[in-house]
C-alpha cells in the first residue's frame, strides 16, 4: 500500500484554484438571469433615472387667479409678463381642486388693488418658487421700483445633475448586491445540494474554495464597472474627475468587503429562502440609508454616524468623491478604512461560524 | 493489513443511538457490504469511516491511519460517493471531472475515467441533462478520478431502474478486479449478494450478522424455501417436520413455508406425503433463500417495510 502521495506537476489550468474559479465563471455565465441582474439591470435603471431626472429647460409654473375677485384680469396680465408663469382664471372651487391635485403651484386671491392672499403648500418647492415669482410680478406691476440692476449668466455644470449623483450610487449598490447575493446564494446552494460536503470529502483546500469566490468576484467586478461606468460616461457624460486607480481600488476593497459579508450571511444558512431573507435584511438598511438615490445628509444628525459606518455608505461616498469632486487618497482614506474593517470582521467571523457539512 | 478497522464504534444523535457498538475488520482488496433497512445506521457508519462524521466513541483506522492528524493524506487516498450529492447542473461531465481531478496529487485521466463509467457520449453534456443512472455513474467517476485505494459507496443504486443498476454493478465489479477495497452500503439484498465478498447485516445500529452472502444464507436459513397452499384437506404439520431435508416449518399467509437443504429430495417426499393426507395443492413454489430471507428470519421484518 503506497503512503503519502507526491504532488504532480500541474499546469496553471490544472490547479484547484483555477478549476474552482473556472467553475464559478461557468455557473455564472450559464445563468442568463444572473447576467441580466448584474449587467443589464443597473444600466437600465441608470438609463431610466437619467431620463426621468434629466435637467430640463426651466419649466413654466401654472398658477390660478380667482376669477370673481376684483382686478383679477389685471393680476393675470401682470403675471403673464413673468415668462416663467402661466396664469389662468379659475373659480374658487376649481382653484382649490387644482391646487390639491398639484395642477397649479399656487392660487392667487386678490382682495383689492392693495391686498392679496397666496394659497399654496409651502412644503412644495415649485409652490415656493411660484410664490416668489408671483409676488415679484404683482409688486412690480403695482409700481415697486427695483433699485439694483440685474442680469443672468447661466451655468449648466456637468457633475451637478441627478444622473451624475446616481451613477456612483448605482455602482455601489451593484457591488453590494453581487457581493452579498452572489457569494451567499452560491454557497447555500452548494450546502443544500450536499455539494459542499462532497467537496470537503476530497483533499480540496477549504481556503482555496472560499478564495475562488473572491477571485471570480474580482474579475466580474471589472465587467460590471465597464458596463455601468461606460454607460454613464458615454451616454450621459458623467464626469470622472479623480484617478482611475483610486476608483478601482475603492471598488476592489468594497467588493471584497461585500463578498466577506456574503460569506458571513451564508456561513450557517441551509436554505435558499433563508439566505435570500437574511441578505435582504442585511442590505435593506443600506438601500434606505446609504445614499444611493439621495444624499444621506437628509437623515437627522443623530443617526448620521451610524449611516456613515455602513459599508455601502463608505463605498458610495468614496466613489462620488472620486468621480464628482476629484477627491484624492487622503480624502477617501476614512471610507477605505471603514470598508477594510468590515472586510476583516466579516471574514474572521465567517470562518469561525462556517458550516461545511 | 486491514484497509478499514472499526472498534466499538458509537454515535448518538439526541436520544437516538444511530450506531451502537460496531466492530469490523475489512482486509485490503475486499468488497464489503453494509446491509440493512433505512435507519439501520449504515450511512452514519460509512460517514464516520469517511471522516465526515465525528464518532462519539470507538476507534476508526483507515488504511492504517487515523482521521486525527492524517486527514489530508487520507483524503488523497480515498474515493467517496455520498448518498445524495447533487453536482452542479450547469457544468458538463468533463468539466466536473476536471474540477475533482484538480484536488488530487495522484490522478487518473479525465478521458480514462469517462470511458470507465461509459459516459463518452455525454462528455460535453451538462450534468442537469443526465438521467439518474448517468448521474450516479458520474458520481462514481468523481470518486475514481483520484485513483483511490479505498472506495466508499453509499447506496449507489438507490432510485435507479434495473438496467441502470446492472450497469453500475458491472462498473463496480471492474474496479473490484483491480484489487482495491470497497465499502458499500445498500438496502438491496440482491445488490449485496451480487457485489460483496462479505456483508454485515445491520439493524438498529448494530451488526446482527456477518459473513459471506452464501454462508449467511446457509447458516441462518437452509438454502432453499418451499412454499405451498392447500385447496382441500388438512395439512399435518408434524408429518412435514419429519420429511428428509426439511429443517423448519412455518405457517404463513394461509399457506406453509418449509426451509429445505436438499431440494431434489425434499420436494418428491413432500408431494407424496401431501397426497397421502389427501391434500390438493392450489400453489407450490420454491426459491433459493436470499439475504432478504435472512433479514426476515433475524428480525421478523422485511427490509423495505421501513
Amino acid at each position: 500500500m503506497s503512503d503519502a502521495r507526491p504532488q504532480r506537476p500541474r499546469t496553471f489550468r490544472e490547479r484547484a484554484l483555477s478549476q474552482l474559479t473556472l467553475v464559478r465563471y461557468r455557473e455564472f455565465l450559464r445563468e442568463p438571469e444572473a447576467i441580466f441582474w448584474v449587467f443589464v439591470f443597473p444600466v437600465l435603471l441608470a438609463a431610466g433615472l437619467g431620463l426621468a431626472f434629466r435637467n430640463r429647460p426651466q419649466e413654466t409654473l401654472k398658477v390660478g387667479v380667482l376669477d370673481v375677485a376684483p382686478g383679477a384680469l389685471a393680476v393675470r396680465i401682470a403675471l403673464e409678463k413673468e415668462h416663467a408663469l402661466q396664469p389662468e382664471l379659475l373659480s374658487d372651487s376649481a382653484g382649490m381642486r387644482h391646487l390639491a391635485a398639484g395642477d397649479i403651484a399656487l392660487f392667487v386671491v386678490p382682495h383689492s388693488a392693495t391686498e392679496v392672499t397666496y394659497r399654496y403648500d409651502d412644503t412644495r418647492p415649485d409652490s415656493r418658487t411660484a410664490r416668489l415669482l408671483v409676488d415679484g410680478a404683482i409688486q412690480r406691476a403695482a409700481g415697486r421700483p427695483d433699485p439694483v440692476a440685474e442680469s443672468d449668466s447661466l451655468v449648466h455644470q456637468r457633475g451637478a445633475r441627478y444622473i451624475d449623483f446616481v451613477i456612483p450610487g448605482l455602482l455601489g449598490m451593484n457591488l453590494m448586491g453581487s457581493g452579498i447575493w452572489g457569494v451567499g446564494f452560491a454557497i447555500v446552494d452548494a450546502r443544500k445540494k450536499r455539494l459542499l460536503k462532497r467537496l470537503i470529502a476530497t483533499p480540496m483546500s477549504r481556503a482555496e474554495y472560499l478564495a475562488s469566490f473572491i477571485l471570480s468576484r474580482l474579475t466580474m467586478l471589472v465587467l460590471e464597472l465597464i458596463a455601468l461606468l461606460g454607460f454613464g460616461l458615454l451616454v450621459f457624460g458623467v464626469p470622472m474627475r479623480g484617478s482611475w486607480a483610486q476608483l478601482l481600488l475603492i471598488c476592489l476593497v468594497a467588493s471584497l468587503s461585500f463578498s466577506a459579508i456574503g460569506l458571513l450571511v451564508a456561513s450557517r444558512v441551509r436554505t435558499i429562502e433563508g439566505v435570500s431573507g437574511l441578505s435582504n435584511l442585511v442590505m435593506l438598511p443600506m438601500w434606505v440609508f446609504s445614499g444611493v438615490f439621495f444624499a444621506w445628509t437628509r437623515y437627522p444628525p443623530a443617526v448620521q454616524p451610524f449611516i456613515r459606518a455602513l459599508p455601502l455608505t463608505a463605498t458610495i461616498d468614496a466613489l462620488r468623491g472620486t468621480m464628482l469632486h476629484g477627491m484624492t487618497w487622503p480624502d477617501v482614506l476614512p471610507q477605505i478604512a471603514i470598508l477594510g474593517a468590515w472586510l476583516a470582521l466579516s471574514f474572521v467571523l465567517a470562518l469561525k461560524l462556517f458550516r461545511w457539512k | 493489513m486491514s484497509a478499514l478497522s472499526l472498534k466499538g464504534l458509537r454515535k448518538v444523535y439526541g436520544d437516538v443511538v444511530a450506531v451502537d457498538g460496531i466492530d469490523l475488520e475489512i482486509p485490503a482488496g475486499e468488497c464489503f457490504g453494509l446491509l440493512g433497512p433505512n435507519g439501520a445506521g449504515k450511512t452514519t457508519t460509512i460517514e464516520i469511516c469517511e471522516g465526515l462524521t465525528e464518532p462519539d466513541g470507538g476507534e476508526v483506522t483507515v488504511l492504517g491511519r487515523h482521521w486525527d492528524g492524517d486527514e489530508r493524506e487520507l483524503r488523497e487516498r480515498l474515493g467517496i460517493q455520498l448518498q445524495d450529492t447533487q453536482l452542479s447542473e450547469k457544468i458538463t461531465v468533463r468539466e466536473t471531472l476536471e474540477l475533482f481531478r484538480s484536488f488530487y496529487a495522484q490522478v487518473r485521466g479525465v478521458e480514462e475515467v469517462i470511458g470507465l463509467v461509459q459516459l463518452e457520449e455525454k462528455r460535453d453534456a451538462r450534468v442537469g441533462t443526465l438521467s439518474g443512472g448517468q448521474k450516479q455513474r458520474l458520481a462514481l467517476a468523481c470518486a475514481l478520478v483520484g485513483d483511490p485505494e479505498l472506495l466508499f459507496l453509499d447506496e449507489p443504486t438507490t432510485g435507479l431502474d434495473p438496467q441502470a443498476r446492472r450497469q453500475l454493478w458491472e462498473l463496480i465489479d471492474r474496479f473490484r478486479g483491480t484489487g482495491r477495497t470497497i465499502l458499500i452500503t445498500t438496502h438491496y439484498m440482491d445488490e449485496a449478494e451480487r457485489l460483496c465478498d462479505r456483508v454485515a447485516i445491520m439493524d438498529h445500529g448494530r451488526v446482527i450478522a456477518l459473513g459471506t452472502p452464501r454462508a449467511l444464507i446457509a447458516e441462518i436459513i437452509a438454502e432453499h424455501l418451499v412454499e405451498f397452499s392447500a385447496a382441500e384437506g388438512e395439512v399435518n404439520e408434524a408429518v412435514l417436520r419429519t420429511l428428509p431435508g426439511v429443517s423448519a416449518v412455518k405457517a404463513q399467509n394461509g399457506g406453509w413455508q418449509l426451509e429445505v437443504t436438499a431440494l431434489h429430495r425434499a420436494v418428491p417426499e413432500l408431494l407424496t406425503a401431501l397426497e397421502r393426507q389427501r391434500v390438493v395443492l392450489s400453489e407450490l413454489r420454491t426459491h433459493s433463500a436470499t439475504l432478504e430471507d435472512v433479514f426476515v428470519k433475524l428480525t421478523g421484518r422485511h427490509l423495505r417495510d421501513e
